[in-house]
């Protein structure tokens, strides 16, 4: 177990980490979720113990760690880079590790074959990486990771490099790679969608600050507020400030949506909506949905979907419609809003009134 | 679409031409012309075939210079290269300690040869110079103009002042183009400050230092002028290296076929052993592939 009591570190008198109390439990997976310079490689860098906090203290297993160096921890890590020693074959490696530890030469053996098998890097044991792909490197430097069996793996954006379709590929197998082994992984990653994918833990990271951390889909699902909400949502969350006056929110004095069953409960007076681009539809597919008026700028067409940016009273919003729609610019359309996905937060805090209650 | 020919076109490469004949070519052609011909002046020529090869390649006085230089640029290379990178490792990273090393590390490139040469003639005189004068009165009889082992380490440490720096300053800027994440990672390894040498940062640096090598030997292979104006190639003939020899032949015995046939025999030598530390180092790069 890696607890973080109450954790900071600055740099030049600016917070790189701001206080933070975090406590990661043996064999879970910790996404570390936010945007660049958010702090995710600060953070794992002092959980790694490669930077001594400012103020706080680092334990594992109970043990106050804070002071040891990185080399007595046990520590793996894996970069955004790919990162292994460029003179030696990929055997050699994945060996260093285990030579460093004087493990006997039939153990090292054993276990580089093992890791080579499990990553499928058998062909290229005697390449050097400058030789290999860029997955290929990658996966050299995951099964250093790997045969160094320790407590703590740091993953920090290990596939941001890597081309789409070897992300995919390497993404599904990590979480089976490492589950055996019983240690802490924490993942950093700016992706929304590569941490719903790993599943977990996640950290939401925002300046330094970790905003909310528990279950991944507990954390997309209930942000804890409207921060947490915009880090988990890619394209960019929708929002709009209105006041709530009995059964609906109005703009300006006039009602223009319904307020929801599970949104009953929030007072009335001013409130910040916000939902994920995937809950706005072009037609009307259920029930539960509001039609609105809105005027359409730019339309991108990525692959099977497109986003299709609106003007909303003076806010900018987007939809992500299934399909290819090439929509005009510049047109007054009616979209809809399936308003049980709706998330209502504090207009000067930022903290969530209500969870949602349904499933995303 | 039909090729046009545009024989302007070699009115814009004429200049390079032009250049390269007169700075390259034609010399060139000039002492292969003297090479193989001998001469008394007055525009007269006689042929002499392979004569001044032959005599070049048969003298005694040829061969010790010659050994004289190989000696002199291993001596060299053992010292400069490996002092060059102890250097570039100690050298600080970041902050201001950088502008003041890398000014420091290049100061002794800026001075002219010559110069350079003046400064250690003056500095390692008995009678005036700091070297000199302070050797002598603490008991060691430093004198290099009467004893070749004296004058040869005056032209050695006078070469590793000057010149040590450009090694540094390669190496340097191979190290500093390593990503700190190699650094980090050795460090989550526990990786030995040796291991971090041997298999992060030699590696990464052998491209820059392949052209150290390739540039302070040939640099030190045709070294003329601190040796010259130090000892003047002596006491006796002891510093005398090829290009000093050659001069001597040249200019002082005006032999100009002789001279002739040693340059050309002095070209080929640095051409080849120039090829052979490109193929030795490149070689094993690419037994690693």
């Amino acid at each position: 177990m890696l607890e973080l009591r109450n954790v900071s570190k600055t740099v030049a008198g600016e917070y790189h980490i701001r206080p933070t109390d975090l406590t990661l439990k043996r064999g879970t997976l910790n996404v570390l979720l936010g945007p660049t310079l958010a702090g995710k490689t600060s953070l794992m860098r002092l959980m790694a113990g490669l930077d001594k906090p400012t103020e706080g203290t680092v334990h594992f297993d109970g043990a106050d760690v804070t002071g040891m160096p990185v080399q007595k921890r046990n520590v793996a890590m894996v970069y955004q880079q790919f990162i292994n020693y460029p003179a030696l074959s990929v055997y050699e490696n994945i060996a260093s590790p285990m030579r460093i530890a004087g493990k006997d030469a039939g153990t090292i053996d054993r276990e580089v074959k093992k890791a080579a098998e499990l990553l499928k890097l058998t062909p290229y044991l005697d390449r050097t990486p400058l030789n290999l792909s860029g997955g290929q490197q990658q996966r050299t430097a995951l099964a250093r990771a790997i045969v160094k069996n320790a407590n703590l793996v740091l993953l920090d954006e290990p596939l941001a490099n890597l081309d789409y379709k070897l992300r995919e590929e390497l993404r599904e197998e990590l979480p089976k790679i490492f589950a055996a082994s019983g240690a802490i992984f924490v993942y950093a990653t700016t992706e929304p969608s590569e941490a719903l994918l790993l599943g977990g833990n996640t950290a939401a990271l925002h300046e330094g600050a970790v905003t909310q951390f528990g279950r991944t889909v507990d954390v997309y699902r209930r942000p804890a507020d409207l921060v947490t909400a915009e880090i988990f949502a890619d394209p960019p969350l929708n929002t709009i400030a209105l006041t709530r006056s009995g059964h609906a929110f109005l703009i300006e004095g006039e009602p223009v949506i319904p307020v929801p069953a599970h949104l009953a409960s929030i007072a009335d007076g001013p409130v910040t909506l916000a939902f994920q681009p995937h809950h706005l539809f072009l037609h009307a597919a259920n029930g539960h949905t509001t039609p609105l008026k809105a005027r359409t700028l730019v339309s991108e067409i990525a692959g099977s979907e497109s986003f299709i940016h609106l003007d909303f009273a003076g806010r900018r919003w987007v939809m992500l419609a299934h399909g290819i729609h090439d929509i005009e610019q510049d047109r007054e359309i009616v979209v809809h809003l399936d308003s049980r996905h709706l998330m209502a937060f504090n207009q000067s805090t930022g903290k969530a009134l209500v969870a949602t209650p349904l499933a995303a | 679409m039909e090729k046009t020919w545009n024989n302007k076109a070699w009115f814009l490469v004429l200049p390079v031409l032009l250049l390269v004949a007169f700075s390259a070519v034609i010399p060139l052609m000039t002492v292969v012309n003297y090479s193989v011909q001998d001469t008394f002046g007055n525009n007269q020529f006689f042929w002499a075939g392979t004569d001044w090869f032959v005599e070049i390649l048969t003298s005694p006085r040829f061969w010790d210079a010659l050994w004289r230089n190989l000696i002199f640029s291993a001596v060299i290379l053992a010292i400069e290269v490996p002092l060059g990178i102890l250097i570039a490792l100690n050298m600080p990273k970041h902050g201001l300690g950088v502008p003041v090393c890398l000014v420091l590390m290049a100061l002794p490139l800026l001075i002219p040869w010559n110069v350079v040469g003046t400064i250690w003639q003056v500095f390692g005189r008995v009678d005036i110079g700091l070297l000199g004068y302070f050797l002598n009165s603490l008991g060691i009889s430093y004198n290099y103009t009467q004893n070749p082992t004296h004058a040869w380490a005056t032209v050695i440490v006078m070469d590793v002042w000057h010149w040590t720096s450009l090694v540094v300053l390669l190496c340097y800027a191979g190290l500093v183009s390593i990503p700190d994440a190699y650094y980090q990672a050795a460090r989550i390894d526990g990786a030995s400050r040796w291991s971090v040498f041997r298999y992060i940062q030699l590696p990464k640096m052998k491209r820059v230092l392949l052209i150290a090598v390739l540039l302070r030997f040939m640099d030190s292979f045709m070294i003329y002028t601190e040796p010259f104006v130090v000892t003047g190639g002596g006491p006796g003939n002891s510093t005398t290296f090829l290009s000093i020899d050659l001069v001597k032949m040249a200019i002082g015995q005006f032999d100009l076929g002789p001279a002739a046939a040693m340059s050309i025999i002095y070209f080929l030598i640095i051409l080849l052993l120039s090829w052979v530390f490109y193929t030795v180092m490149t070689q094993s790069d690419a037994e690693q592939k």
